[in-house]
């Protein structure tokens, strides 16, 4: 399946979120995930199925000010 | 005490986290800093999510309350997808809400950011907006929902210090009940003292300290600049005057001729 993950083009065999995020080796509590613009929460992510040219958005805490 | 949406912050000192030179010099700043709150934000991750785990347990043990995350953003919808991300992450409802209208100048879209406060305080979030000194848009912050008002003094990252005092004075005066954070533009200790001294709540700091020689040092200048322009302006400051007194009295002054 070809994804647009954080900006960047993949071919990834994942067919759900956590399966994505399992394949990318994202781990922690530390993990917000947005699918086409929408929030996915962490209890959601197990069932969301995902689709060809999907957009997904993985972001984690970072200095800021 | 300062009281933000209703909980009770020990410091009116609020520090940024960004363009530290080490995590370590980044933790030592906000123990000397003495800071109530920490501000950080949310980008992508490239390290599996490893990299945002260890800032958030280093503020974590430092004992800060949970920090208002600040997404800084372009447009409505991104800041608002972005906050809902901080939420699932800090699970707080608190947002500093930045979004930003030019590249190069980096002055708030204050149209967006009232529909954004508006969307996102609908949504439950305490918001912080990070917005320009104008008295308008201030009030239509106030009626989307923002209990806190966060007015720059000058650019984000200038450290030009307060452009425009009068506009800060009305400010202060237009919303004598509403937290105001000076957010943006203070560069030296001095700048801290006089936006304290003019009735303002708090300041928040980032680039100043951070960008500074000895960044603990000087967030504990900050510190004691923020603390000392408080007291004044509780004490009661004199006004100019155009014409010298004299601080000794003139009666029983010798008379040599």
């Amino acid at each position: 399946m070809r994804l647009i993950i954080n900006g960047e083009t993949q071919i990834v065999a994942a067919t759900t979120l956590s399966q994505l995020l399992t394949a990318l080796e994202y781990e922690g509590e530390w993990l917000a995930t947005a699918v086409n613009g929408e929030l996915i929460h962490r209890e959601e992510r197990d069932d969301h199925a995902l689709a060809d040219n999907d957009r997904i958005e993985i972001l984690t805490p970072m200095q800021g000010g | 005490m300062l009281e933000l949406y209703g909980t009770e912050i020990p410091s009116r000192l609020l520090l940024g986290t960004a363009r530290y030179p080490s995590p370590a010099m980044l933790a030592e700043s906000v123990k000397r800093s003495q800071t109530g709150i920490v501000t950080v934000s949310l980008r992508r991750e490239t390290a599996g999510g490893r990299q945002g785990g260890a800032l958030f347990l280093m503020i974590s043990e430092r004992g800060v309350p949970r920090p208002p995350p600040t997404p800084r953003c372009h447009g409505v919808s991104e800041a608002v997808v972005t906050a809902e991300m901080a939420r699932e992450v800090f699970r707080t409802n608190w947002i500093k809400l930045e979004v930003i209208g030019n590249h190069d100048t980096l002055q708030p879209d204050v149209f967006a950011l009232v529909e954004a406060a508006r969307i996102l305080s609908d949504e439950g979030f305490e918001v912080f907006p990070y917005t320009t000194d104008d008295l308008i848009v201030a009030e239509r912050l106030l009626d989307a929902g923002c209990q806190v008002l966060m007015p720059w003094c000058a650019p984000i990252g200038t450290a030009a210090g307060p452009l425009n005092l009068s506009a800060l004075r009305s400010m202060r005066a237009h919303f004598p009940d509403v937290p105001l954070i000076v957010d943006a533009g203070i560069g030296r200790p001095s700048h801290a003292a006089i936006v304290m001294e003019l009735g303002f709540d708090a300041v928040l700091l980032n680039t100043a300290v951070a960008g500074a020689g000895d960044p603990a040092a000087m967030a504990e200048a900050f510190a004691k600049a923020i603390d000392a322009g408080r007291q004044a302006f509780g004490a009661g400051m004199l006004e100019p005057r155009d014409m010298a007194v004299p601080s000794t009295p003139v009666i029983g002054k010798a008379v040599f001729s």
